[in-house]
C-alpha cells in the first residue's frame, strides 16, 4: 500500500494493454500480407484472356482460367442443391420439433461433423462415387461439397429460427393455422434473411475447398461436357499450378488466388451487409 | 342457448400436411447420423485390406514402400502431432491475449473492426494460405528466421541442419496462422460470458483493468478457454492444403524442425493421385481412418468442454 | 502526497445541518448531481450530505435512481461508456471526480457489497478475503492472516469458517457468501461501505444476520445502504433519503421520515399508498 506498489500496478496494467494489443496486431498481419501479395502479384494478370480462355498446353504461356471459374460455380450450384434443402429442413426440425434429448445428440453430431477434415470427406466420396463410376466427375465434386454444407447450414438455420420470437408462432396458432404452414409461411419467411446468410457463408466456405476435390472432381484442363466428367475448379487449379515448375503457371495461380479470395471475401462481407437487420446467423 | 363448437375442427388434410412435414424434416435432421455412419463405413471398408494385412503394426511402422507394398503410419502420426503442437505453442498465447484485448482492454471503437478482420482471416481458403506460404512465407523464413534460430538455438536438436524451405517448422507456423482465428473467437465468446457481477466485484475492490481481467475473468474462464484451444487443435490436426504445400512431403520421422516432413492429411493429399494397387489405396484409406479417429476424438473432447464450461450464449463454431 | 495519506481517516468533516436540526460530520457531500445514460437523464439535481459513522438508507420505488446514486459514489459508472455526470461529489472534502485522482484509488477507499453475492469462484474463502490486500502488495503472511481473521470476525463469519478457510468460497450458503463479500470489502479497511440491497437475495434468517452485522459495523464505518425494504431501513438506519423518479424528495432522520415526513410524496410511499 505504497506509492511504488500503486505505480507498479499501473505499469503492469499499461504493459498488459500494450502486449495484448501487439498480439492483436500480429493476428491481423497475415491477412494484410496475404491480400497485399495477392494484389501485387496477381492483379496485373487479371486480363480479358484470363477470364475467357482455357489453360494452354503444359509449358506454354498464356491462357486463362475460364473453365475453372465456371467449374467453381457449377460445383457450388450442385452443393447448394444438396446442402440447402437437407440443411434447412434439418434445421427446421431442430428448432421447431424434436425432443431436447434427440436434438442434443443431433446438434452434437453436427458439430463433430463440422470438425471432420475436408480430405476425409474427399476420400469417402471417392469410395462412394468415384470408384463405382470408374472415374472422377463433377457430380462427385458437387456431392462432396454438398455433404460438407449440410451440418453447417443445419446449425446456422436452427440458430436463426430460434431468434424468431415465439409470439409470432403463438399468434398464428391462436388463429388456427396448421403448424407446418406456420413454419413455412411465417417462421421461415421471417428468418429468410438469416437463413440466406447462413447458406452464403457455407457456400463461401466450400468454394475455397481443395482437398475434397482432389480425387472427386479432379480437375480438367478443358471444359467438362457433362457432370460425369472431371471438372476444373479455381482452388484445384491454384494448387496444381502452384506445385508445378512453370513460371507462367505460377503467375496465373496468383491471379486465380486473387479471384478466389475476392469471391470468398465478397460473400463474407456481403452477408455482413445483409445482417444489418434483426435476424442474423451469428447473433450480436 | 349457446352452442359449443367441437374442439377438433382442423381438416384432415392439414393434419396430414403436419405429419408429412414433420417426418420430412426429421429425415433431414437424421441425415447427420447417416453421414457419420457413411464416413465411418466407407473408410473402414476402404481400409479393410490394409487392416487385414498389417493389423496394429500399421500404426507403429515407418515403412512406406510402394515397390514392396509395405506401408506404415508412424511418420505421419508423428508429423501430425508435432506440427499441431508447434501450431498450438505459437497460436495459444497470441490468441488468448488477443481475445483478452478484444473483450476487456481494447478501446470500444476498435473492437468491431478487429473482430471483422479476424473473421475474414478465418475465411481465407486453405489453398490460398498455402500458396502464399509457399511463395512468400517460406522463402522469408529460409532467409531470415531459420538462420536466426540456428545461431541462437542451434545447440538444440530441433534447430540443427540445413533446410530447403519447406519443413516442419513452416507447417507449424502456417497452421498457427490458421487456428488463431478460431481460438480467438471462441475464447472471446467465453470471456464475454463471464458474469458482469464478477468484474464489478473486482473493480469495487479498486483493481486496475488488467487485475480485473486476471482475477475475475481469466480464472473464471480458464476451462472454457481450454476447450477453445482443443477445438483449435482439432482444426490443426485435419488441415490439409496449406500444410501439404509447405511441409515438404517426406515420409520420415525427423528430429530437426528444419527437415521436410509429412502429416496424415498432407500425405493422403500428396499420394492419392499416384497410388497404384489395392494395398496402396487401402493404406491411404487407413491413414484417413486414423486421421478421422484422432480428429473426432479431439473434437468430442473440445465440444464437451465447451458445452460444460462455456456460457449459454457460446456457440462452438468450426 | 503519499499514498498513505489516502488512508488517514479525518475525524471531522464539515458539519451539516439536517432538516430537523441535528448536526453531524459529513462523509459524502453530494452537490447538484445530475446523471445521464446517453440522452436519458436518471438523476436530477441531487444534493445530499451523508453523515459519518452512521447508517444512511436510500429508499424509493424501483427505477428511482437509488442504485445509480450509490454507484456514482465509488465511480462505478466510469465503466459505462454512455454515462455522463454533472455536479460534485466529495468524500471528506476531497473531490472524487477530480482529474488528478485515479478512480482505482477512489474504489480502494470505498467498499461495495452487491445485491447478489459475488465471491470469486476460483478462490478459497481466505483468498477471497485477502484478495484486495494482496493486490495492494501486502505479502507478509502473518499480517494477511491477522487481517483475514479480523475481517471475518467483523463480518460475523469467523466462527463458521475458521476450520475451512481453504475451502472454495462457493461452498458456502447464500447468506454466508454475502457475509464473505462483506469481509472481503472490510479487509482493505475502507472508509465507507456502500451496500446495494445486500439482503434482497437472502432468506429472513440470513437477512437478520446481515442487519445485526450492519448495526455492529456502523460503530466504525460510514454505511450507505440502498434498500427497497422500508422496514429494514427503519430498523437499521439513522438517516433516510427518499428518492422518486431520480429526484431526492426528502432527507432526514429515519424516525422523522417514517413518522412525520415533511413531504406528501414521502408520506404516501412510507404508508404504502404507492410503491
Amino acid at each position: 500500500m505504497t506509492v511504488t506498489n500503486h505505480n507498479w500496478r499501473k505499469f503492469k496494467n499499461a504493459f498488459m494493454q500494450t502486449l495484448t494489443c501487439v498480439c492483436a496486431v500480429l493476428v491481423v498481419l497475415p491477412l494484410v500480407l496475404v491480400f497485399y501479395h495477392l494484389i501485387r502479384q496477381g492483379f496485373t494478370s487479371l486480363n480479358w484472356a484470363f477470364f475467357t480462355q482455357l489453360p494452354k498446353a503444359v509449358g506454354e504461356k498464356g491462357g486463362g482460367m475460364a473453365n475453372a471459374i465456371v467449374g467453381t460455380f457449377v460445383l457450388m450450384g450442385q452443393a447448394a442443391l444438396l446442402g440447402v434443402p437437407v440443411g434447412v429442413l434439418g434445421g427446421v426440425y431442430l428448432s421447431e420439433y424434436g425432443t431436447s434429448r434427440l436434438n442434443w445428440w443431433i446438434r452434437f453430431a453436427a458439430d463433430i461433423l463440422n470438425g471432420v477434415p475436408s480430405i476425409t470427406w474427399g476420400v469417402v466420396v471417392y469410395g462412394l462415387m468415384v470408384v463405382p463410376m470408374h472415374g472422377s466427375s463433377a457430380l462427385a465434386g458437387g456431392v462432396v461439397l454438398g455433404l460438407m454444407m449440410i451440418p453447417l447450414v443445419m446449425r446456422t438455420t436452427e440458430e436463426v429460427l430460434q431468434l424468431v420470437p415465439g409470439g409470432y408462432r403463438e399468434a398464428a396458432l391462436a388463429l388456427g393455422i396448421s403448424k407446418w404452414r406456420i413454419i413455412v409461411q411465417i417462421v421461415l419467411r421471417t428468418a429468410s434473411k438469416g437463413i440466406v446468410t447462413g447458406v452464403l457463408l457455407a457456400l463461401a466456405r466450400v468454394a475455397g475447398e481443395t482437398a475434397p476435390l482432389l480425387f472427386t472432381a479432379f480437375g480438367n484442363l478443358g471444359w467438362a461436357h457433362s457432370l460425369k466428367e472431371p471438372i476444373a475448379a479455381i482452388p484445384l487449379l491454384i494448387f496444381n499450378y502452384a506445385i508445378s515448375p512453370y513460371d507462367d503457371w505460377h503467375r496465373q495461380a496468383w491471379a486465380g488466388a486473387l479471384v478466389l479470395l475476392l469471391l470468398v471475401l465478397f460473400l463474407n462481407i456481403g452477408v455482413r451487409f445483409l445482417t444489418r437487420s434483426k435476424f442474423s446467423a451469428r447473433g450480436t | 342457448m349457446t352452442e359449443t363448437a367441437p374442439i377438433n375442427t382442423t381438416p384432415a388434410v392439414s393434419h396430414l400436411g403436419d405429419r408429412i412435414f414433420k417426418w420430412l424434416t426429421l429425415l433431414m435432421a437424421l441425415a447427420i447420423f447417416v453421414l457419420i455412419a457413411l464416413i465411418g463405413f466407407e473408410l473402414a471398408q476402404g481400409a479393410g485390406p490394409a487392416i487385414h494385412k498389417f493389423g496394429w503394426h500399421f500404426l507403429v511402422s515407418s515403412d512406406w514402400d510402394p515397390v514392396n507394398d509395405l506401408y506404415g503410419a508412424l511418420p505421419f502420426i508423428f508429423g501430425t502431432v508435432v506440427s499441431s503442437l508447434i501450431a498450438l505453442i505459437i497460436a495459444v498465447p497470441i490468441s488468448v491475449a488477443t481475445a483478452v484485448y478484444l473483450t476487456e482492454l481494447a478501446p470500444l471503437w476498435l473492437r468491431q473492426p478487429l473482430i471483422m478482420f479476424i473473421e475474414l482471416l478465418a475465411a481465407i481458403p486453405s489453398v490460398i494460405l498455402g500458396f502464399w506460404g509457399l511463395f512468400i512465407l517460406v522463402p522469408w523464413l529460409h532467409l531470415h528466421l531459420y538462420p536466426a534460430l540456428r545461431t541462437t538455438l542451434g545447440f538444440l536438436p530441433f534447430f540443427k541442419g540445413t533446410d530447403y524451405g519447406p519443413c516442419m517448422l513452416a507447417a507449424g507456423i502456417i497452421l498457427a496462422i490458421m487456428i488463431i482465428p478460431i481460438i480467438t473467437s471462441v475464447s472471446r465468446e467465453i470471456l464475454r460470458s463471464v458474469p458482469g457481477l464478477q468484474r464489478e466485484a473486482a473493480y469495487a475492490l479498486g483493481a486496475t483493468r488488467w487485475e480485473v481481467t486476471r482475477i475475475a475473468v481469466l480464472s473464471y474462464a480458464k476451462n472454457g478457454i481450454f476447450g477453445a484451444v482443443i477445438l483449435g487443435l482439432g482444426r490443426a490436426l485435419g488441415e490439409t492444403m496449406a500444410v501439404t504445400m509447405v511441409i515438404g512431403n517426406s515420409p520420415q520421422i525427423t528430429k530437426s524442425l528444419f527437415d521436410p516432413d509429412s502429416t496424415l492429411a498432407s500425405w493422403i493429399a500428396n499420394q492419392f493421385s499416384e497410388a497404384i494397387g489395392d494395398l496402396f489405396y487401402s493404406s491411404l484409406f487407413e491413414l484417413g481412418l486414423v486421421l478421422l479417429g484422432v480428429t473426432v476424438l479431439v473434437n468430442i473432447v473440445a465440444q464437451l468442454l465447451l458445452k460444460t464450461f462455456a456460457g449459454p450464449g457460446v456457440k462452438p463454431q468450426s | 502526497m503519499t499514498f498513505n495519506s489516502f488512508f488517514t481517516n479525518p475525524q471531522q468533516g464539515s458539519p451539516v445541518k439536517v432538516e430537523s436540526g441535528v448536526a453531524a460530520a459529513t462523509a459524502f457531500d453530494i452537490r447538484s448531481l445530475n446523471l445521464w445514460f446517453g440522452s436519458h437523464q436518471v438523476l436530477f439535481d441531487v444534493s445530499l450530505q451523508i453523515p459519518v459513522r452512521a447508517v444512511t438508507a436510500i429508499i424509493g420505488p424501483s427505477g428511482c435512481g437509488k442504485s445509480t446514486l450509490l454507484r456514482s459514489l465509488n465511480r462505478m459508472h466510469d465503466l459505462v461508456p454512455s454515462a455522463r455526470m454533472e455536479g460534485r461529489i466529495t468524500l471528506f472534502g476531497e473531490d472524487l471526480y477530480s482529474k488528478k485522482i485515479d478512480p482505482t484509488l477512489v474504489r480502494r477507499r470505498i467498499g461495495m457489497v452487491f445485491q447478489k453475492s459475488n465471491p470469486f469462484p476460483t478462490m478459497s474463502i481466505a483468498e477471497n478475503v485477502t484478495v484486495g490486500l494482496r493486490l495492494n502488495g501486502m505479502r507478509k503472511s502473518d499480517l494477511l492472516q491477522e487481517r483475514l481473521e479480523t475481517s471475518l470476525r467483523m463480518a460475523a463469519l469467523w466462527d463458521e469458517v475458521k476450520d475451512r478457510l481453504n475451502a472454495p468460497a462457493i461452498s458456502l450458503s447464500g447468506g454466508q457468501q454475502q457475509r464473505l463479500c462483506i469481509a472481503r470489502a472490510l479487509a482493505v479497511k475502507p472508509e465507507v461501505l456502500l451496500m446495494d440491497e445486500p439482503a434482497s437475495a437472502l432468506d429472513p434468517i440470513a437477512t437478520a444476520h446481515i442487519e445485526d452485522l450492519i448495526l455492529d459495523l456502523k460503530k466504525e464505518f460510514t454505511i450507505v445502504i440502498v434498500t427497497h425494504n422500508m422496514q429494514q431501513a427503519a430498523r437499521i438506519s439513522e438517516h433516510t433519503a427518499f428518492f422518486y423518479l431520480g429526484k431526492l424528495v426528502e432527507f432526514d432522520t429515519t424516525t422523522k421520515i417514517f413518522t412525520t415526513p415533511a413531504q406528501k410524496q414521502t408520506e404516501d410511499y412510507v404508508t404504502g399508498r404507492f410503491g
